[in-house]
């Protein structure tokens, strides 16, 4: 199954289950069916929960904090992430401070969809990574899209949270295939954290005796998991990549303070085994370098924030600081071979870990 | 019977429920301006003077039901809709028994189906996500948001006005047109009418010139009717007055334009129509505001823990 089939099924699926559930966005009804197919076959099934808009990503975004409000679920499509700009006031102001700003909890169940990322000549106001701009407001949680964590879960689990969350959907992972990892890796999933779904691990044999740990979101784990063999391959050099789900707050090397939820959640994705943080941990004790990799432009980043966590949680146990590689601070070219200077690429992380191990 | 007789024939006050609580507001805000006066309030606060009767005159038309949602300037909206000063006050002073536990103050209180935010024509889209709520779920029920003129310089305005007209939802924006953003004169930030933008949408507009409670309610209670029964949405436009300043001490207009606004106040209408029966209700809200004040401020402070 393809990864964009996986969240259109996962879309059919809430709103299949919850009667209350609205998807809201620009050009998403049939027979269009949003501009990367993701909400095809909904508006057939669901007419009048499936909405259609005008160009108004401030105006439906507001609109789906209403429902929220109210005690409906609401799904909001951003037709290319680097439009959320344009709803940053709902969001941040509105149904972020809502969950907590009147003194005592406001459940708010509301996913902002946002296809995000490079690789496509998009250009540079179609191709960004709006991450970092969401990361660390209180009350919002951001989400990456993975190939190896189920969408169906995913989307259950940011809903059941009863907070907003901002979901990022790198576009180029929409044709990849589910749970596929390249040979000769496999993957588990753990968990970590409260975000109720697991952190997904990618590695060839032992995972908590990596040469390298590899910290990365969804839209990574290709470059990343190439960049693995051709180390493997050429260097021996064995590395275990982490690709939590949720990505703010960032607690995948924390103890889960409370049992995640929703349970099934869990259960929904392969192999899951409990008590995953003290098991990251381990492996990170183990590596010899630990990486983040994102494809946001540098500068107040997710990754970070990723590395300040690890930095305050290990630092004596650690051998070196954290690496973090981002894309160039730059605007994202249109013209293909002046885009692949901008962004990350699968080499810039094979060079970066054999920089690291050579110290 | 014609309509000057009709007028005529009214009695010179609104029932003393409506007058107590036009009285109430204007003694809570004038109660709020001397308390920061004093120093003995934090932060920032925009009173309603003037506006009194807005939030009067709209309360028999709105019901348990319907949401409203209200601004910076809120006072009155949410002391017509509950009468609760000794929440709002506790509020605003963070001390226990605030609505919203002194975590929203002044312009952000969420209670029951009133909620309230700080930022200029951001609960448009939300009134619009709320009135495709209850047009699905509640039919005959409304979302209601107080803005000003200075909100229709704000794009959420127009895309939240679009979509209601589009979808026909049941949708009340009430307007409170004072004739200045803050420290801006209309005419210098705004182009054409609300009535323009309004029609331009396909909303229905009107246009209140009075601060008759009783004769506001008339006027509205058959266009209010048809927004719940037609889901069409109405823009209510009142041409109303700002007696204060826009927070605290922060008036910079001329003193003429205030004088014209105080000649125009609905408190001194109604104090001129009724003398005797007005300053008895006056001050028994005046010293209704006073003993609420001195019992609020003996209060603990509000507790809250950020992590909940």
């Amino acid at each position: 199954m393809r990864v964009a089939e996986n969240l259109n099924a996962a879309l059919h699926g809430v709103l299949e289950a919850h009667p209350t559930t609205y998807v809201i966005g620009e050009d998403i009804l049939d027979p269009y069916g949003g501009a990367f197919k993701i909400t095809k076959g909904l508006s057939s099934r669901f007419p009048g929960r499936v909405l259609g808009t005008p160009i108004s990503e401030a105006g439906i975004t507001g609109l789906a904090a209403g429902l929220a409000l109210c005690g409906d679920a609401a799904i909001v499509e951003i037709m290319f992430g680097d439009f959320v700009a344009l709803a940053f006031d709902p969001i941040v102001n509105f149904a972020a401070k809502s969950g907590s700003m009147y003194g005592s909890r406001v459940p708010m169940r509301m996913v902002v969809r946002c296809p995000t990322g490079g690789g496509r000549g998009y250009g540079p106001t179609h191709s960004q990574s709006m991450q970092k701009h969401f990361i660390g407001v209180p009350g919002l949680s951001v989400y990456e899209m993975s190939p190896l964590h189920d969408n169906r879960a995913v989307v259950g689990a940011m809903l059941a949270s009863g907070e907003p969350s901002v979901f990022f959907e790198d576009k180029v992972l929409y044709t990849r295939t589910m749970f596929d990892v390249l040979e000769p890796f496999r993957y588990d999933m753990v968990a970590a954290g409260n975000a109720g779904v697991g952190v997904a691990r990618v590695f060839l044999d032992d995972p908590e005796a990596a040469d390298c740990v590899i910290v990365a979101p969804g839209g990574m784990v290709e470059r990343a998991t190439r960049a693995m063999r051709a180390l493997l391959l050429e260097h021996e050099v064995t590395c275990c990549l982490y690709v939590p789900s949720r990505l703010y707050p960032f607690d995948i090397f924390d103890d889960a303070d409370s049992p995640a939820s929703p349970g099934s959640s869990l259960s929904a994705s392969p192999g899951v085994q409990g008590s995953g943080a003290a098991r990251l941990r381990a492996g990170l004790r183990a590596a010899r370098a630990v990486l983040v990799v994102e494809e946001g432009t540098e500068g107040g980043t997710w990754g970070s924030e990723v590395a300040h966590r690890i930095h305050r949680l290990m630092w004596r146990e650690l051998r070196r600081p954290v690496v973090q590689i981002s894309s160039a601070d730059s605007v994202i070219p249109a013209a293909t071979h002046l885009e692949s200077r901008v962004l990350v690429q699968e080499s810039a992380i094979y060079d970066a870990v054999l920089e690291a191990l050579r110290d | 019977m014609t309509e000057s007789s009709a007028v005529l024939a009214r009695p010179p006050l609104p029932d003393d429920g409506d007058l107590d609580l036009l009285l109430l507001i204007r003694h809570f805000e004038l109660a709020l301006l001397d308390l920061f006066g004093q120093g003995r309030i934090d932060g920032t606060t925009h009173t309603c003077l003037g506006q009194e009767y807005v939030p009067v005159s709209l309360r028999p038309l709105l019901g348990e039901t319907d949401y409203v949602f209200s601004n910076h300037r809120g006072h009155g909206h949410y002391l017509a809709r509950f009468e609760d000063p000794a929440g709002l006050l506790a509020e605003i002073m963070g001390r226990e028994g605030a609505v919203c536990r002194g975590v929203g103050g002044s312009q952000h209180i969420f209670r029951d189906r009133y909620m309230s935010t700080g930022v200029q024509g951001e609960s448009l889209p939300v009134a619009t996500g709320v009135a495709l709520h209850l047009k699905n779920t509640s039919p005959g029920s409304l979302a209601c948001v107080y803005i000003g003129d200075g909100t229709w310089g704000e794009g959420a305005v127009y895309e939240a006005l679009n979509i209601a007209s589009l979808w026909r939802l049941p949708l009340l924006v009430v307007v409170e047109h004072n004739g200045i953003a803050q420290s801006t004169p209309t005419a210098r930030q705004m182009a054409g009418t609300v009535r323009g933008r309004a029609e331009a949408f396909g909303a229905r507009h009107y246009r209140v010139d009075t601060s008759d409670v009783t004769l506001i309610r008339e006027e509205l209670a058959p266009l209010v009717s048809e927004v719940r029964l037609e889901n069409r949405p109405l823009v209510v436009e009142f041409a109303t007055q700002r007696l204060g300043p826009h927070s605290k001490g922060d008036d910079t207009r001329p003193r003429e334009v205030v004088r014209d606004a105080e000649a125009h106040d609905w408190y001194r209408r109604l104090a001129q129509a009724d003398p005797r029966r007005f300053a008895r209700a006056d001050e028994a809200q005046r010293a209704r505001v006073a003993a609420l004040v001195e019992e609020v401020c003996a209060r603990p402070q509000s507790r809250w823990d950020p992590c909940a």
